[in-house]
């Protein structure tokens, strides 16, 4: 399985914090964010990481991994 | 050693500078210099009063990229020792949001490792804002203030 995460105000627009899909369905991040986001375009300026490192739409994800999308990050 | 901290109620900055300087490697006698900066909650921000704010944050991610920003920051500049702790939950105007601190030999390489700390915690950390304004609106911030 694959672990998708979000945070912030995509977690609220999507109305979850977390959704699990099968591996056989997912090579990257960018299809991670299809299958898990029901139709929702990727909004301007996402981030994304994969095994908590910032990662591109085209980084590979595998089994076990752990895939993130969040807003532009506003600490400090 | 150098992990940083992350309180989910308030801190005092000062007493935490204190015991990280008495227990520096090496003891007294080894730094020349020290910067230290400090955020602190504003009860405005895009004139707007604000209320009250919660910090989100990346339990994992976000311990693991404020551990690599003060490692790169002591591969680039010859510091003593480095250290960042940060607020996570509900937080109130004039409570500390961050502190970043660097004990060097010499002024240069403090002021500006601290200033390294400062801007690529505000880019690179996941932390995100939601404010509450004084009418009781929530909104995200959406964006940093330019340094």
């Amino acid at each position: 399985m694959i672990t998708v995460r979000f945070f912030a105000s995509l977690r609220e627009q999507l109305g979850t914090a977390e959704r699990r899909l099968p591996a056989s369905d997912v090579h990257t991040v960018a299809e991670a964010w299809q299958q898990a986001a029901g139709g929702l375009p990727l909004p301007d300026n996402t981030l994304a990481a994969v095994n908590q490192e910032y990662a591109d739409p085209d980084t590979p994800v595998r089994e076990g991994d752990e895939v993130a999308f969040f807003p532009p990050v506003t600490g400090g | 050693m150098d992990n940083p901290a992350l309180f989910d109620r308030p801190f005092d900055p000062w007493p935490l500078v204190a015991a990280w300087e008495r227990a520096l490697p090496g003891g007294a006698g080894r730094h020349g210099a020290s910067a230290v900066f400090t955020g602190t909650m504003r009860d405005f921000n895009e004139g707007d009063d604000v209320a009250r704010m919660t910090l989100e944050h990346y339990p994992g991610m976000t311990e693991n990229y404020l551990r690599r920003i003060m490692d790169e920051a002591r591969e680039r500049w010859p510091v003593q020792s480095c250290y960042i702790a940060h607020r996570v939950g509900e937080i109130r105007p004039g409570e500390t949001i961050m502190l970043a601190a660097v004990w060097s030999a010499h002024r240069r390489e403090a002021f500006e490792a601290c200033r390294y700390l400062v801007e690529e915690l505000k880019h690179r950390a996941p932390f995100w804002k939601k404010e509450t304004l004084a009418d009781g609106t929530a909104r995200w911030v959406t964006r940093n203030t330019p340094g």
